[in-house]
């Protein structure tokens, strides 16, 4: 190779050069394929590469040595080698060896920075990407790809366009460490800083276009925000002052988009963002607070806006410590979301004792527990109403709400009376004190008076769900009653006393989050998976407590009011429009339903009736509806049994197989594909089932 | 750094009712069982061995309505018992008999307690409420001769009488009755004439208990609300108040003092059973064990100091059992 750069500044021809590089970088193929079996081990690309890139550094030496000496030397075959072992996908091996070489000889000789980043401008622009990307990944530090690289990026165009544009907003790959090597480079020299602002204009660009947001992977997103947030970290004041106003309103458009989505995932990433950005505009005045739950993703989010400087003098530190929190006080102000602590009672121990009479030597005990009792609630339902009507007293309304579950599920014949009146009373009922627990508590007792009276309270709030003038609490509230009610029907009684833990716990987000379903999710999951692997060995379960399923004669009225309306906008409530988040609930509420009506008389009805339905809304462009619909089949297929299902609905599952391949494929969620795949696989066990059990 | 309230000695389960009335018998001259007497809303009295803490008996006499006042009359085999069958019952407990040999028929259907008096061998009085709505009458037993009738004034407005308390200075003097009364006033009556010798408003409220120390002259009384209120009596046979002290939840059902007059116990609507000194009305102890309001406290006539009890009966069907300040 020494001998082909020398030559260099005569001219040699081409076709040599051709040649040789190709001999050079394919002699591991050529030799295997000659020796076959009999190749020895340097010759294997793992060993012979990484030679090849010591025998580079020594050619690199020669250069520097003679252009010290005052001769001309061409660096290109060089390059050209470079860059064709790294378009052969041998980065790794060549750039294990060439980074750390070429990072010790740069750091403090400008003639090796020159040669490098002539190394590297000659690589022919087919080849650039591989050696760019290549150098990117491996750099250990912004500061090292800086003096690696040079201005690499001003000057040629393929290598701008591969960093700004490519790795960031068309590759989502790469780990944070590669995201803050890149940005870091960019925002290490003022020629390329204006390369930043644009690029972070771009990222922000995609972060709020709505449709990115609809249709991109959870993932890709992540990895665009966590762009946004490095970005974000190098900026200067000057460089934030004369964008202002474009962060401001990029950042109010992303925000919007992000809150609409139905994944908690994609809206805490809007939420941490946007509160970076507003942060960085507003350094004094009331900035832009979201609460959200903290845990391991946010903080490491948080973590990368804060930087420590780039420390040029010490080599020996490891990078890593970059990322890390900084020690420097943040300019942020985090606020968390954390359960204040239950304060504990003030208990004095010390007693104030009068003094001790000579004649009454009678030691008092310790009285700080005597305090006042706490208000008697009513015993009666009719009082319950009362107080939760029209009552003004408190105390009395609080300690009411507090029992009301306990006496409706003692009083059950007194609770038929009036149950939808109290049904209706507690669907409007205001948060009047502050209770701790008070959704829990209501919905609890809302979910006691329906199972203790199903028909017509059923009756009653499946037509308040289509009904005027509710607000979308409500109307998830109705919904999340029903299941859990449902729930409890059809278990076995003693089964009772268990269930509660599934509950739901909503968290105080600024929509609701929509944790039942994942916590059914894999509940229904488990079950195909006992069901896929079942052998004729008997039960391999204890049997259970058995008791009549009374959820056999009211979950017609639990289901088929929730399906009837669904395509019929109101004036304030439309599922097929802007209220897609109450769709997909709604179709999960479905889901769970039809899971808990196995076993009971009109399970095909339902199905047949849940297979139209999931028919007329199977292109829904809310991913969160479309696995709700993909729960639905699940539970159809896993509820009504077999024989009806191949028998009165042979059309329909041929057309909803032939659908749920289509979403395997070409399904952008990932869990959609997987619910599907699962459909699938259930669809072909029923129908071996079938074919095994002798007829 | 005060201790810890103590816990009861033992509790008494069994009744299964509430319990309305308690009395000790343990301090009698023959030897035997210590004994706890208890009159229970449906209508038995149990009697509680205190050394096996079981029902030795049960007594079975007021047709099942509630027992409200049980008292013994000289020995523990003689009993009395009040309860809501408008009857007072006489029986004899003797050689493991249960069998009501006499009763009164009081006519009244309120719940005001009676109270015994000894005022010579074998000769006791009894006050009671009577029929018509203000009156009390005092009877004398076992002959069950009426003593006098007494009636206050046209126009007093006393309301009920809601309880009583016969007591004489010593052996030879006049018995006299202290009442408290529905409208909260305490009135102090002259058995003999059948006057009113003094009266005083103690409380806003009905007065629901109250007890009477002869020897100091001085009593305490309690209602629904949340204030006791102590009162004495002078030279002249007037009562004045003393004395108020405030609690913290309002309802007292029933005060007892000690017999060695050193201590008194409250039994109170909010479950706990409250201590003070009786010199000064120092607050000694809450004892918080009950779950449902305390009816009644009792304390008993051990003639060992250090054996003495408190006992105190509770709606929630318990007799919880206390071992406290014995050491005095």
């Amino acid at each position: 190779m020494w001998e082909v750069c020398q030559q260099q500044a005569q001219a040699g021809s081409p076709e040599l050069q051709e040649a040789l590089l190709n001999k050079i970088v394919c002699l591991p193929d050529h030799v295997s394929n000659k020796l076959q079996g009999k190749n020895p081990a340097v010759f294997f690309p793992q060993n012979y590469f990484p030679l090849l890139g010591g025998a580079v550094i020594q050619v690199l030496q020669k250069i520097s040595d003679s252009l010290r000496g005052g001769l001309d030397c061409s660096i290109s075959f060089v390059s050209h080698v470079l860059g064709k072992v790294c378009v052969h996908g041998r980065q790794k091996e060549i750039l294990s060896v060439l980074v750390p070489r070429l990072t010790d000889l740069t750091k403090s000789d400008c003639i090796w920075q020159r040669i490098c980043w002539r190394l590297v401008e000659c690589v022919p622009d087919r080849w650039m990407e591989a050696v760019v990307l290549g150098f990117v990944q491996r750099a250990p530090g912004a500061d090292v790809l800086s003096r690696l690289l040079g201005n690499l990026v001003v000057k040629n165009k393929k290598a701008q366009f591969v960093v700004t544009q490519k790795v960031l907003l068309l590759q989502y790959c790469h780990t944070t460490a590669v995201l803050q090597n890149l940005l870091g480079y960019l925002s290490l020299d003022s020629l390329r800083r204006a390369l930043l602002i644009k690029v972070l204009q771009e990222l922000l660009e995609t972060w709020g276009s709505s449709s990115a947001v609809k249709h991109s992977p959870p993932e890709q997103q992540q990895y665009i925000s966590k762009a946004i947030l490095i970005c974000l970290s190098h900026l200067k004041e000057p460089e934030i002052e004369s964008c202002r106003q474009e962060l401001l309103t990029s950042m109010m458009e992303g925000v919007k988009c992000h809150l609409d989505s139905n994944l908690p995932q994609i809206r805490r990433l809007g939420m941490i963002v946007a509160e970076s950005i507003s942060s960085k505009i507003n350094t004094d005045g009331p900035v832009l607070k979201f609460q959200y739950e903290e845990d391991d993703e946010a903080r490491e989010l948080k973590s990368l806006l804060v930087q420590t400087p780039p420390s040029c003098v010490v080599p020996s530190l490891p990078d890593d410590n970059r990322n890390e929190k900084a020690d420097a006080a943040p300019p942020l102000v985090l606020e968390s979301n954390k359960k204040s602590h239950t304060t504990a009672l003030v208990m004095s121990d010390e007693e104030s004792d009068a003094e001790l009479d000579s004649d009454d030597d009678l030691i008092p005990y310790d009285m700080s527990e005597d305090k006042e009792l706490k208000i008697k609630a009513p015993v009666y339902i009719r009082d319950c109403i009362e107080v939760l009507t029209g009552s003004e007293d408190v105390d009395k309304w609080e300690a009411t709400v507090k029992t009301l579950e306990s006496l409706v599920r003692k009083n059950p014949a007194a609770t038929r009376e009036v149950s939808v009146e109290l049904a209706k009373i507690l669907l409007h009922l205001e948060e009047k004190t502050c209770i701790e627990g008070f959704v829990e508590l209501r919905q609890r007792a809302q979910v006691a008076v329906l199972s203790t009276d199903p028909i017509p309270v059923a009756k009653y709030l499946t037509s308040q769900f289509y009904s005027l003038n509710y607000s979308l609490r409500q109307r998830m509230d109705i919904l999340d009653v029903l299941v859990l009610a449902a729930q409890e029907l059809s278990y076995p009684k003693s089964h009772r006393k268990t269930k509660h833990s599934g509950a739901q716990n909503p968290c105080i987000q600024l929509l609701p989050g929509s944790d039942s379903s994942k916590d059914w999710r894999r509940i229904v999951d488990e079950r195909i998976k006992s069901k896929t692997r079942r052998f004729a060995t008997g039960q391999s379960q204890a049997e259970l407590a058995s008791g009549p399923n009374e959820f056999n004669s009211v979950v017609g009225h639990f289901f088929f009011p929730l399906i009837q309306h669904f395509d019929r906008p109101l004036t304030t409530f439309d599922l097929l429009g802007e209220d897609h988040f109450v769709l997909g609930r709604l179709v999960h509420t479905l889901a769970i339903l039809m899971y808990l009506a196995v076993n009971t008389v009109a399970v095909t009805a339902m199905g047949k009736a849940l297979l139209e339905f999931v028919w007329a809304l199977r292109f829904h462009t809310d991913s969160y509806v479309r696995q709700g619909l993909l729960s639905c089949i699940s539970s159809m297929l896993l509820s009504v049994p077999t024989e009806r299902l191949l028998q009165d609905m042979t059309e329909e599952l041929l057309e909803t197989q032939s659908w749920l391949g289509d979403v395997v494929e070409k399904d952008p969620d990932g869990d959609c594909r997987r619910l599907a795949l699962q459909n699938l696989l259930l669809m072909e066990n029923l129908k071996k089932k079938l074919k095994t059990v002798p007829s | 750094m005060a201790l810890p309230p103590p816990d009861p000695q033992f509790v008494l389960r069994g009744t299964s009712a509430a319990v309305h009335t308690l009395h000790f018998s343990c301090g009698g001259q023959e030897p035997g069982v210590p004994t706890l007497f208890s009159g229970s809303e449906n209508g038995f009295i149990h009697v509680w061995n205190l050394k096996t803490h079981r029902v030795d008996t049960e007594l079975d006499g007021h047709g099942r309505k509630s027992v409200y006042c049980v008292e013994t009359i000289g020995s523990k085999n003689r009993l009395l018992s009040q309860g809501r069958d408008q009857r007072i019952c006489l029986w004899d407990l003797a050689e493991g008999r249960t069998s009501v040999t006499d009763s009164v028929f009081t006519e009244n259907v309120g719940f005001c307690r009676c109270s015994l008096l000894k005022v010579a061998e074998g000769r006791w009085l009894v006050a009671m409420a009577a029929k018509a709505l203000e009156e009390v009458q005092v009877l004398e037993l076992p002959s069950k001769t009426s003593v006098c009738t007494l009636k206050p004034e046209v126009g007093a407005k006393l309301g009920m009488p809601m309880c009583l308390k016969l007591w004489q200075l010593n052996c030879g003097s006049q018995p006299l009755l202290l009442a408290g009364y529905e409208d909260g006033s305490v009135v102090l009556w002259n058995l003999s004439m059948g006057k009113v010798l003094s009266q005083l408003v103690c409380h806003q409220e009905p007065v629901m208990s109250l007890d009477f120390d002869s020897e100091k002259a001085k009593g305490i009384s309690g209602s629904s609300e949340k204030v006791l209120s102590i009162w004495s009596l002078n030279e002249q046979q007037n009562l004045q108040v003393y004395k108020t002290h405030k609690l913290v939840n309002a309802g007292i059902a029933d005060i007892t003092i000690r017999p060695d007059k050193k201590i008194l116990a409250t039994a109170g609507w909010d479950h706990r059973i409250r201590i003070f000194g009786w010199k000064k009305l120092k607050p000694l102890a809450v004892l918080d064990y009950h779950t449902a309001t305390v009816h009644c406290v009792s304390f008993s006539d051990h003639k060992n100091p250090s054996e003495r009890l408190l006992a105190a009966g509770s709606k929630d069907h318990r007799i919880s059992i206390w071992s406290i300040y014995t050491q005095t």
